[in-house]
Parts: structure tokens; C-alpha cells; sequence
């Protein structure tokens, strides 16, 4: 599974990496110069009180703020600022803390829309829907249903989204998200709200997508047990500075991490 | 190279020479604004409290105006028909309250806005009913309202100010510094802006909802009369005046939707463009652009500052 | 029990994206077509034909385009009347300066003229959001009217400033100006609205459908999915405005016969607002249900007090019509904000399981 565009970063090396990066909004500081990056292949966890800046890290890789300082440097290139089409286009894709699904849509249709940039046939095949409109529809249908297999929500596919319980949403968001075939999955806090059963769910699906598919993932979480299992290296944010990057076993020893979040050593 | 003149030039050459007309049709534009001004405080008291914007505002000040008129017509003398009108207008916010706005207390704004048009329809459906769709003449004499006008030998020529209109002037003046006293000074206008922030930490604190939205109804209602008499007392009653009401949106984009200073200034610059527009380029394209140059000027504001002069600035979070 | 789907089993992803996968659905189609296309013009007289089906097709039609616009896309319109002002006026000018070619490609090339206005008030969108974007379609709606008015041109000079529809044929039939029949009109009328609406029905159930769709709902999350927002939202006002300009042009040249710039006020923008949203916003089939409530209702309480033996006044009736419109609005939307045609749905939903209560 590739994302269309761009130079192929092999396993191991940097896909994404932010360098300086600070963002304010009128007086208050959202983030200060950090640095830090994701290696393909990796699952990166972003942690880090409320109020740390992780949401807003986010949002500028995706390309919903831009920094006042600072560059990202996406597949080898470097740009002060990601731009929303851009980071769909060259394969990030991403969930959000209050669960971003089309409300008036089902599950099905919330999925089949994450693969609208791969939908290519025009505008007159659409009026007819009839031929190359049609056979890209059942074709992008299978890989749909591949990924509703994978995430097992065959039962409320036609279900409007607004009225699946709050665990489901999540789960159809995180199928919209795969559905874009993405190089880089920015998951933000997928665990929120949710049960033991549930989270250890939502671990697997983490899990398989990183292994099954090779998806990078980058993933805001509080709960400190799944971070430690499932990621492999850490990054700590702290009013909107970093202070401490590592594997999760060097950050939860690390002093500073435990004074500002972790509160006793875990 | 002639039409650059007449568009960029010329217009500005007869406001120069002849001085006096200019004051004349910048008073004029004044005046239209100041009425279109206190249309949108009705909007703004309405959207202000319960996070509703009226469409039915236009069809209120038609109707409280028709009310008046009816009422003197069937021989009521001025400052009774005034009274009683002033209590219908009440008994309109209760039922309004009682029959639309509790119902509907949880729905999206959307819905509460759509409802609004069925407000509008139905007012103007029953005041055809009741009072008749032909023009009417407002009540003047009967409420002291002076006739005639003032007129100043100034700046080469003549300005004329209609007594009718420095009334009115005055009287929105006074309206407008009462109500923002109101809002900001009283217990019930605090729980009028603790109610247009959240409904339910309003209700939390033991606010009743119904009441204040009977209120700030009943209030935007004495606007709407107050409007309808000096609006009447210009150009006769009828249900035209209810198109004029759209005029009142570019009023509001201008200066936000919850601000009643905005309301005033944003209203006073659209009439004021409108009517100078209309006067000094109006010739250029045949006429009659006041039907579509307050809309102009609001999308073009619009495009660069999206929340209007008072409004607060729009930050969506993710 | 009449009403299953149990037993019809979709063996393929093509036969589950049908738009009517359910049988009966297909046969409801069917009969409802025949009815239209059969039953109507048989028995029908000039009147049920002339006052009651056309308009009610040309209004549907109007209907579908401000919902693909309003109700897919989220986008609200107050400038319907002046788009269907500009296909009703390009039409005309294209058959006075080009007669003999046939009025039906004119009557679909002035939906092209629309949907290009259509796209110019649209750029707005680019910086403008929700609400604060029905004010530039109020400006398109102002403007264009006066347009209507003081560019003489666009009604050929006449002094009375109305447009008068030339005689036309079709295959050595009458379709326009006062000799053609009703019969014919509302053949044309049908043929024209059953096919748009098949495509419609295409767009809307496709990939561009969703595209819309999640702009309305959340257009953060659909720009991080690729989803341009201007050119879908401009494509929206296109498609829209090109549907309102088709029924514009059908409505002068089919049914009126004749028009003067007043047709295509504000008014007539905020009816067609009522009709999607009391049938139902982002609904094709609310979009026939809330033009059949809004226009036939007034001609049939037209008719009750004569019935009833009540004398009332024609102005008098049209006062009612007001008011009961205006308490219709507000119930439906206490009752269902969905409109009718989540009533619709809901009644679909218990005959799927009648005679069993669930």
C-alpha cells in the first residue's frame, strides 16, 4: 500500500521530522521549538499533560496551522508550512479527539469517502453513473470491505454515523483514516472514552495496521499502559516544549517526565 | 478614458461643488441608516439572548405598525391604540414563546431560524386578514410627531432636515443608550448575555429561559414598533417594508451579530453608502441600485473581514 | 408482510449501490411512472394538466436544485429566483436570435448560462462560511433582478419590459406559445424533469454526492481527505444553478408562456427554500414532497371554502394560505425537522415490518 507522489523512504529512515517548530496563538504559546521525527514503520507515541501542545503538534503536520517558526520536512522535503490537500495527497491521514465522521452519512459512506482521492473517473461518467463511474465504485467497494472485515463493523455499515455509540464512531473513523492507504496515521487520543474491552480492541487494530499494512503511526494518548505496550518510541510535551524523546522504557525512568506528568515512576 | 472619469472622478467633482446636496443626501443616507440600524437591533436583542436570528423581524415592525394604525383607524385615541399596541406586541413575544420556542428549545439554530420564516408567513398572512394589504398612513398627529422641516441656508445652498426625522433621530438615540444600559447594568440584562453564551449553564444557575426569551421577544418588539411608527410616519404602512427588512443583513454583517453598538454604526454606514451610491453613481448605470449596492458592500466587506467590525473573531477548533 | 426485503439477496457490490435495491421500491417506480406518463394525460383535464402537474414538475425540478445546493452541500441559497431568472432569460434570447434551432436544446443550453452565474456568486465561498455565505446569494438575487429590469436587451427592447414565448415546434408539433396544448407542455415538462432527475439521483448517490455531503458535515475533516473544497463547492452552485435556470426557462416557456422580471423575486426564492425544507433537506424525494405541499396545497385551499359553501373572498383565502403555511412551517419542523420525507422513510420503515408493531 503506497500514497501516491513523492520519493519512497525505505523502513527505518525518516519520514516526518518538525525542526524548531513554534506556534502561537495572540499571546499564548501553543508550541515551542520542537523537534523531534517518525521513522517509517514506527509506532511514535506523542505524550504529555493537557494543555502540552500535542493536538496542536498534530494539527500542523497535518497542515491546519502553520508555525510562526520552524520547518517540516515530509518525504525528503521541507516546507514551512504542510498544506491540508498536500499532507492528503502525499499520505497522511488522521483521526480527532471528538471524532470527525459525516454525520449524515452511514459508516459505509464515511468510508467510501476516504477514498475519494483515488476516485478518478470524471464528471460524465458520474452524471451516469454507468461504466468507469460504476466499475470504480464496486472496486474501491472491495478494499472498503476488506478494511470493515479488518475492523469488524460489518453489522452497521448502513447505520448513520450520528447514532452508533461513541467506541463504533471511533472505529469507523479509524476505517475512513486506513481507507486513504496512508504512509502516516496521526491517530489523536483513539483510546478516549473508551471501556478495557474496548481499548484492547482498538490496541489490535492499532497493532495489525502498523504490521499488516506498514502504516507509520503517530498517536497522542494519556493512558500510559498502552502507550508503553504498543509504541515504539516516545515523545514528551510539557507546555508546549519537549522534554524527553526515547524508547518508552528510557522516558518513563526519565526525571523530568515523571515530575511533570507521570507523577510516580510507572 | 471618459468612463474612468465619470466613475472615479466626476462624482467626487459634484460633491465638491455643490456642497449643500451632499450634506443633504448624507443626511438623508443617515437617516434611512439609522432606521435600518434599529431594524438589526431587533435581530441583534433576538440573536443576542437566544442565539435565534429572527427573520420575522421585518414583519414584526409591519405588523406593529399595522396594529397602531388599525387601532386609531377604528377610533382609539393616539396614546391609547399606542398602549394596547404595546401589549399585543407582548402577547406575541408569550405566544411566540409558548408555541415555537419551546418546542423547538433543543434543536440546532438552523431549525429555530427556519422557524422564523413560518413566524413571517403567518404574521403577514394574518395581518392581511385582520387590517387589510392596502397602504395605510401612520398615526403623526395623534403622537405628537412634527410635520414639515427645518431648512438651513448653508454651504451655498439649501439643506433641508425633516422635524420627522431629527424626532426620530433622537428617539433611536435615546432607545439604543437605554438598552445598553439595560444589557450591561441591570440583573435581567445579565441574564440575557448569560443566556446568549450557553443555555444550559444559564439554566444551571436558575435562570428560567422562558422568561428571558419572552423578554428580549417582547423587547425586540418595542424596537420593532418604535421603528415601525417613524418608518411609517415617512413612506405609509404596507408589507413592502418587510423586503426592506433584508436590507437589515448587511447591517448585521457589518457590525457582527450580537453587538448593539455595531448595529448602530454598521447600519449608519450602509445607509450613508446606499444613498450616496445611489445619488452620485446611481446616473452611471441607469438607476436604481439601492435594490443591490447595501448587499455589495456587505460581501465585499465580507470577504475581508468575516466577522464584521464588532464581531468576534471566528477560531474554529479541531 | 408485503413490504420485505427478506429473501432478494444482492450477489454483487453493483447490485447492493442500486438506488432501489428493494423490489417493491422498483415496482413503487414503475407505477409512479406509468401513472405520469400514462394515467395523467389520459384522464387528466387541462386544468389537473395545466395548473397542478406542471408547475408541480417545474417546481420539483427548481426544488432538487437549490437541495443539491442547500440540503447535499450545506450551502444556503436565497438567490434560486434569479438563477432561474437567468435560464428563463437566456433561453429567450437564444431562440429570438437563433429560432430555428430546436427550443428543448435551448431550454437545456440555458441551464449552462446559469450554472456559470451560478459559479461566479459561488466564489464567495472560498473565504465565506455557513450563513454569512447566503448573504452573497442574496446579492446575486438583488442584482440580477435589476438586471432583469434595466438591461432592455435581455427582453428584446419590448416597452413593456415582459418577454412574450415565440411559437415553437417539435417534430411538426406545437410545444410553445399559446397554440400548444397542455398535453404537449406537459410531456416535454416530464420528459425533461424525469431524466434530470435520474441524474441527480446519479451525482447525489456517487462519489460527488459524497464529496458534498462531507463538506456539509464537517469540511475539515473532507479537506484532509483530499476533498478540494472550492471546486466542489463551486461545482455545487454550478450543478444547482443549472437545474434552477432549466426550470426558469421551463417555466416561462411551458407553463406561463410569457414573464416579466417580477416572477423571479425574493419571493420566489424563499418558496422554494420551504419547499426542500418541510420535504426534506438532502432528500430528491423531499424535494417533489415539499414542492407538492407548498404549491398544490394553496390551489386545493382554494378550492375548500367554494366547497364548504363558505363566501370568501379570493384575497381572503390567499391570507389563509399564509397563515396555514406559516403554522405548517413551524409544526413540521416540531414534529420532524427531517421534513417529509423522513416521514416518509419512517412509514416505509413500519410497512417493513406490518403487520407486526416492530
Amino acid at each position: 500500500m503506497r500514497a501516491p507522489g513523492g520519493p519512497e523512504v525505505a523502513a527505518g529512515e525518516v519520514l516526518l521530522s518538525v525542526e524548531n517548530v513554534s506556534l502561537s496563538f495572540g499571546g499564548v504559546k501553543a508550541v515551542s521549538d520542537v523537534s523531534f521525527d517518525i521513522r517509517k514503520g514506527e509506532i511514535r507515541a506523542i505524550i504529555g499533560p493537557n494543555g502540552a501542545g500535542k493536538t496542536s503538534m498534530l494539527n500542523i503536520i497535518n497542515g491546519f496551522y502553520r508555525p510562526q517558526q520552524g520547518r517540516i520536512t515530509f518525504k525528503g522535503e521541507a516546507r514551512a508550512k504542510m498544506r491540508p490537500h498536500e499532507a492528503a495527497t502525499g499520505g497522511i491521514a488522521r483521526t480527532f479527539q471528538n471524532v470527525a465522521l459525516f454525520r449524515g452519512m452511514t459508516a459505509l459512506d464515511n468510508i467510501m469517502a476516504g477514498r475519494t482521492l483515488k476516485m478518478h473517473s470524471n464528471f460524465f461518467w458520474q452524471l451516469l453513473r454507468y461504466g468507469p463511474a460504476m466499475q470504480e465504485e464496486v472496486e474501491h467497494r472491495r478494499s472498503v470491505e476488506e478494511i470493515i472485515d479488518f475492523l469488524k463493523i460489518q453489522e452497521i455499515r448502513r447505520v448513520p454515523v450520528g447514532r452508533l455509540p461513541y467506541g463504533l464512531q471511533k472505529r469507523v473513523e479509524l476505517g475512513r483514516a486506513l481507507a486513504m492507504e496512508p504512509e502516516l496515521l496521526l491517530l489523536d487520543e483513539p483510546m478516549a472514552g473508551m471501556n478495557l474491552e474496548e481499548k484492547e480492541d482498538m490496541s489490535r487494530f492499532v497493532l495489525d495496521a502498523n504490521d499488516y499494512y506498514g502504516t507509520t503511526i503517530a498517536l497522542i494518548e494519556h493512558d500510559m499502559g498502552v502507550v508503553m505496550d504498543l509504541s515504539d518510541r516516545v515523545v514528551v510535551l510539557d507546555h508546549g516544549i519537549k522534554i524527553a524523546d526515547g524508547t518508552p522504557d528510557e522516558v518513563k525512568r526519565n526525571q523530568a517526565v515523571i515530575d511533570a506528568y507521570l507523577g510516580v515512576a510507572h | 478614458m471618459g468612463l474612468l472619469y465619470q466613475i472615479f472622478i466626476d462624482p467626487f467633482v459634484q460633491m465638491a461643488t455643490a456642497p449643500d446636496l451632499f450634506v443633504q443626501t448624507l443626511w438623508e443616507g443617515l437617516v434611512g441608516g439609522m432606521l435600518y440600524a434599529l431594524i438589526a437591533l431587533g435581530f441583534v436583542l433576538i440573536f443576542k439572548a437566544s442565539g435565534v436570528f429572527n427573520f420575522a423581524q421585518g414583519i414584526m415592525v409591519v405588523f406593529a405598525a399595522l396594529t397602531l394604525v388599525g387601532l386609531y383607524d377604528a377610533g382609539l385615541p393616539a396614546f391609547v391604540a399606542l398602549g394596547l399596541t404595546i401589549v399585543v406586541m407582548f402577547l406575541l413575544a408569550f405566544t411566540v414563546e409558548r408555541a415555537v420556542l419551546r418546542p423547538l428549545v433543543n434543536q440546532p439554530d438552523i431549525i429555530l431560524f427556519m422557524a422564523t420564516f413560518g413566524i413571517t408567513y403567518f404574521l403577514i398572512g394574518f395581518g392581511e386578514f385582520v387590517f387589510g394589504g392596502d397602504p395605510k398612513v401612520m398615526v403623526t398627529d395623534g403622537l405628537f410627531l412634527p410635520k414639515g422641516a427645518i431648512t438651513y441656508k448653508a454651504l451655498g445652498g439649501i439643506v433641508q432636515l425633516q422635524k420627522l426625522d431629527i424626532v426620530a433621530a433622537i428617539t433611536a438615540t435615546i432607545m439604543v443608550a437605554v438598552l445598553g444600559v439595560f444589557f450591561s447594568k441591570t440583573r435581567i440584562g445579565r441574564a440575557l448575555r448569560a443566556v446568549a453564551d450557553s443555555h444550559s449553564a444559564a439554566l444551571s444557575v436558575g435562570i428560567s429561559l422562558e422568561q428571558i426569551w419572552v423578554i428580549v421577544w417582547f423587547a425586540a418588539g418595542l424596537v420593532a414598533l418604535v421603528t415601525g411608527i417613524f418608518w411609517g410616519a415617512r413612506s405609509d404602512v404596507s408589507f413592502a417594508l418587510e423586503v426592506i427588512a433584508l436590507k437589515a443583513l448587511p447591517v448585521l454583517i457589518l457590525g457582527g451579530f450580537t453587538s448593539i453598538p455595531g448595529a448602530i454604526v454598521g447600519g449608519l454606514i450602509i445607509g450613508v453608502g446606499e444613498k450616496l451610491g445611489e445619488f452620485y453613481w446611481g446616473p452611471l448605470v441607469g438607476g436604481g441600485t439601492d435594490a443591490w449596492f447595501a448587499y455589495v458592500i456587505a460581501l465585499v466587506f465580507l470577504l475581508f473581514r468575516p466577522q464584521g467590525l464588532f464581531g468576534e473573531t471566528i477560531i474554529e477548533r479541531v | 408482510m408485503l413490504y420485505r426485503e427478506a429473501g432478494q439477496f444482492k450477489t454483487s457490490y453493483a447490485s447492493d449501490f442500486a438506488v432501489f435495491p428493494i423490489l417493491q421500491d422498483r415496482i413503487g417506480i414503475a407505477v409512479i411512472l406509468a401513472f405520469a406518463f400514462v394515467i395523467i394525460p389520459l384522464t387528466g383535464n387541462d386544468f389537473l394538466v395545466n395548473a397542478v402537474m406542471i408547475p408541480f414538475l417545474i417546481f420539483s425540478l427548481a426544488a432538487i436544485g437549490l437541495n443539491l445546493l442547500t440540503g447535499y452541500t450545506g450551502l444556503l441559497s436565497l438567490g434560486t429566483g434569479a438563477f432561474m431568472g437567468v435560464g428563463a432569460y437566456a433561453c429567450y434570447k437564444l431562440t429570438t436570435i437563433f429560432p430555428n434551432v430546436n427550443i428543448i436544446i435551448w431550454v437545456v443550453a440555458s441551464g449552462f448560462f446559469s450554472a456559470a452565474v451560478g459559479a461566479i456568486f459561488g466564489l464567495p465561498s472560498l473565504r465565506i462560511k455557513g450563513f454569512y455565505l447566503a448573504i452573497a446569494t442574496l446579492a446575486a438575487q438583488f442584482f440580477l433582478e435589476w438586471c432583469f429590469i434595466r438591461i432592455p436587451w435581455l427582453y428584446n427592447n419590448n416597452v413593456s419590459g415582459a418577454i412574450e414565448v415565440p411559437q415553437r415546434e417539435l417534430l411538426n408539433i406545437i410545444i410553445t406559445g399559446p397554440r400548444a396544448t397542455a398535453q404537449t407542455r406537459y410531456y416535454i415538462v416530464l420528459g425533461v424533469v424525469v431524466l434530470m432527475t435520474w441524474v441527480a439521483s446519479n451525482l447525489v448517490h456517487g462519489r460527488i454526492g459524497r464529496m458534498w455531503m462531507a463538506v456539509r458535515d464537517m469540511d475539515i475533516a473532507a479537506e484532509l481527505m483530499g476533498i478540494r473544497l472550492l471546486p466542489t463547492k463551486l461545482l455545487a452552485f454550478a450543478v444547482s444553478s443549472f437545474y434552477c435556470g432549466v426550470a426558469g426557462a421551463l417555466m416561462v416557456f411551458f407553463w406561463y408562456g410569457g414573464s416579466e422580471a417580477s416572477v423571479f423575486n425574493i419571493n420566489q426564492s424563499f418558496t422554494i427554500l420551504f419547499m426542500i425544507i418541510i420535504g426534506g433537506l438532502g432528500s430528491l424525494l423531499g424535494s417533489f414532497l415539499g414542492a407538492a405541499l407548498i404549491y398544490v396545497l394553496p390551489i386545493i385551499l382554494r378550492f375548500v371554502p367554494p366547497a364548504l359553501g363558505l363566501p370568501l373572498q379570493a384575497a381572503t383565502i390567499e391570507h389563509i394560505t399564509f397563515m396555514v403555511v406559516g403554522i405548517l412551517i413551524v409544526f413540521f419542523l416540531i414534529v420532524e425537522p427531517a421534513g417529509l420525507a423522513r416521514l416518509w422513510l419512517i412509514g416505509k420503515q413500519k410497512l417493513r415490518v406490518w403487520p407486526f408493531p416492530y
